[in-house]
């Protein structure tokens, strides 16, 4: 059984939005409809996002790291949200375990928002329906976009390949490698909710260099010792020589 | 969590609409075993069970403000297999119709004889209703009690308690009702709803304390460790990532002091719980009737501050994630 999903690597990522932004340009003006901005240009205006990059300060100063932590759906394997659902409207798909919202079969009651711990869930509140990330549903699987191309918006904009999109139940794909050889973890593996979507954590890179790498060990110098060199007062080469 | 009006107004009066009902059964029953006179409350059945109606209506109306899409509400009853939300909205109507059954026979007088026992006791058609309203009446109950109470991370509600609060807190406050209305309609009866009221009222307020105290022992089981996955023991927040408001930012937090949190838990264990039984002892000690309408009256107000407390003290794991703006 397929799983989709999303790597996040948090040791690449540089907290830049671009998918914050591409996710809102491609989810906004998609088959879905709209995701507005409330009072997008007067006070207290509010606004529909699927994804979200926040930035955490991790350690006491001067000894601190700066975490940028993209924030969305995770679609878990055993999803609180959907079973709390009274009509139906979220439900995970069967053949690639994308957690979806209808929208044309959702009240609006916000009690799915309440089941998700993560808080992965918004409100539409001109539209009142809930919406989420849908994994750009309606462009992994597009025929007419090259091969290559059919990845969420956010895969597609992340300057810095921090985003890897794949099947996490296949366990060649790069999305399992990355998880099982470079430490991808769930969040909040405490609630039992097997988020599909991984993180990979921050990692230090440090070369270690031996003495011996600087200088030659088999360096000619080194066996032949310094070369005899003249005294002041000797004769050179050029007192010996006429040119 | 944010209280919202719709849902403190919905789980109070159908709380009260509830144990209104049960308590008129609870009388039908007691005077169907002859341990009271069948005719004391003859013409309080009919008029309580139509009260009952109007607060189950009340709060059906009041829960259609809390949807986005009120027109499509009909879809809701799909999930009942999974949905504790689909089961309250297949069991409420179900509900209503049975105390609208109940309160027609009373009303109308059309009450034939469905069964006679061996011991030649008459189960009329206003018993057979009475009986399986109240086993619905349980069933909604359970099933606005497992809402919240079956949501586990947010630990607060995720408790037996929650049930059982839901359960006592509707029949005292029906209680409380149904004494207000037998003093004006059947005043002989009104003790034994006093005293019923009494004693449901200081229940409530035992397995409300025990909530209480049980919550205020909670330690968070989500840090922002396990939230971010960073194992470090100080991490702080230096952005949500926007600066506008959003979904995430309104619906889980009161958004209030913490004094007026405070405050509200106290002003509900006074108005929900002391003054009413106070109340209804004063009624059973030989007070005037007046006491128990003043009694329905702080009740359901106290109750409202007790619902609106039970969200407030709710903490949602999410807002982990939104502890400073930028």
């Amino acid at each position: 059984m397929t799983q989709l999903a999303l790597v996040i690597d948090l040791n690449v990522c540089v907290g830049c939005h671009a998918c914050v932004t591409s996710c809102k340009e491609w989810n906004t003006s998609g088959e879905a409809g709209p995701l507005p901005d409330s009072r997008a240009y007067g006070e207290q205006y509010r606004g529909t996002f699927f994804n979200r990059v926040q930035t955490y300060e991790v350690g006491c100063y001067p000894a601190t790291e700066t975490v940028h932590f993209p924030k969305s759906c995770l679609h878990c394997e055993d999803p609180p949200c959907v079973p709390v659902c009274p009509t139906g409207a979220s439900h995970k798909r069967k053949e690639d375990g994308i957690v979806l919202v209808d929208y044309d079969k959702c009240i609006g009651c916000k009690y799915c928002s309440w089941a998700c711990p993560y808080g992965a869930r918004e409100l539409d509140d001109q539209n009142r329906v809930m919406k989420k990330c849908t994994l750009c549903v309606d462009r992994i699987y597009d025929a007419s976009l090259p091969p290559q191309e059919r990845k969420p918006a956010c895969v597609m904009a992340c300057p810095t390949s921090a985003r890897l999109f794949g099947d996490i139940h296949d366990p060649e794909s790069e999305v399992s490698r990355a998880i099982r050889e470079e430490g991808g973890y769930p969040l909040m593996p405490e609630w039992g909710t097997h988020p599909a979507n991984h993180y990979l954590p921050r990692r230090k890179t440090r070369v270690r260099i031996h003495a011996d790498e600087l200088e030659r060990a088999d360096n000619p110098l080194n066996v032949d010792r310094q070369q005899p060199r003249p005294a002041k007062g000797e004769p050179t080469l050029d007192d010996a020589v006429t040119w | 969590m944010r209280p919202a009006i719709s849902v403190i107004l919905l789980t109070t009066l159908l709380g009260a609409g509830q144990g209104l009902f049960l308590a008129m059964v609870t009388h039908q029953t007691y005077a169907f075993a002859g341990v009271l006179s069948p005719e004391g409350a003859r013409g309080l059945y009919g008029p309580a069970a139509a009260v009952a109606l109007a607060l189950l209506a009340g709060g059906l109306v009041a829960s259609f403000f809390h949807l986005g899409r009120p027109e499509r509400a009909w879809r809701s009853a799909a999930m009942w297999r999974t949905s504790w939300l689909s089961r309250e909205v297949i069991v409420l109507p179900a509900f209503m119709g049975t105390v609208f059954l109940y309160g027609a026979a009373h009303l109308t007088g059309v009450n034939p004889v469905l069964v006679r026992l061996p011991g030649g006791a008459a189960v009329d058609a206003s018993m057979v209703a009475g009986v399986a309203g109240a086993v619905l009446a349980f069933a909604l109950f359970v099933c606005t009690g497992m809402i919240y109470a079956c949501l586990k991370f947010l630990r607060e509600w995720h408790s037996p308690l929650t049930v059982a609060n839901y359960i006592l807190l509707g029949t005292a406050s029906g209680f409380t009702a149904a004494a207000a209305l037998a003093a004006a309609l059947a005043p002989g009866e009104a003790p034994f709803f006093a005293g019923w009221a009494l004693v449901f009222t200081l229940l409530g307020a035992l397995s409300r304390g025990a909530s209480l105290v049980r919550n205020a022992r909670l330690r968070p089981v989500s840090t922002l460790q396990t939230a971010i996955g960073v194992r470090h023991p100080v991490i702080r927040q230096v952005s949500q990532g926007f600066t506008a408001g959003a979904f995430n930012t309104h619906e889980f937090f009161h958004g209030c002091a913490a004094s007026l949190v405070r405050s509200a838990k106290w002003i509900f264990l006074v108005a929900a719980f002391a003054v009413p039984a106070a109340l209804a002892a004063g009624h059973l000690a030989g007070g005037p009737p007046a006491l128990l309408t003043a009694a329905i009256a702080i009740q359901m107000a106290g109750l409202m501050a007790e619902r609106w407390y039970f969200f407030a003290e709710a903490n949602h794991p999410q807002n982990l994630y939104y502890q400073a703006v930028a």
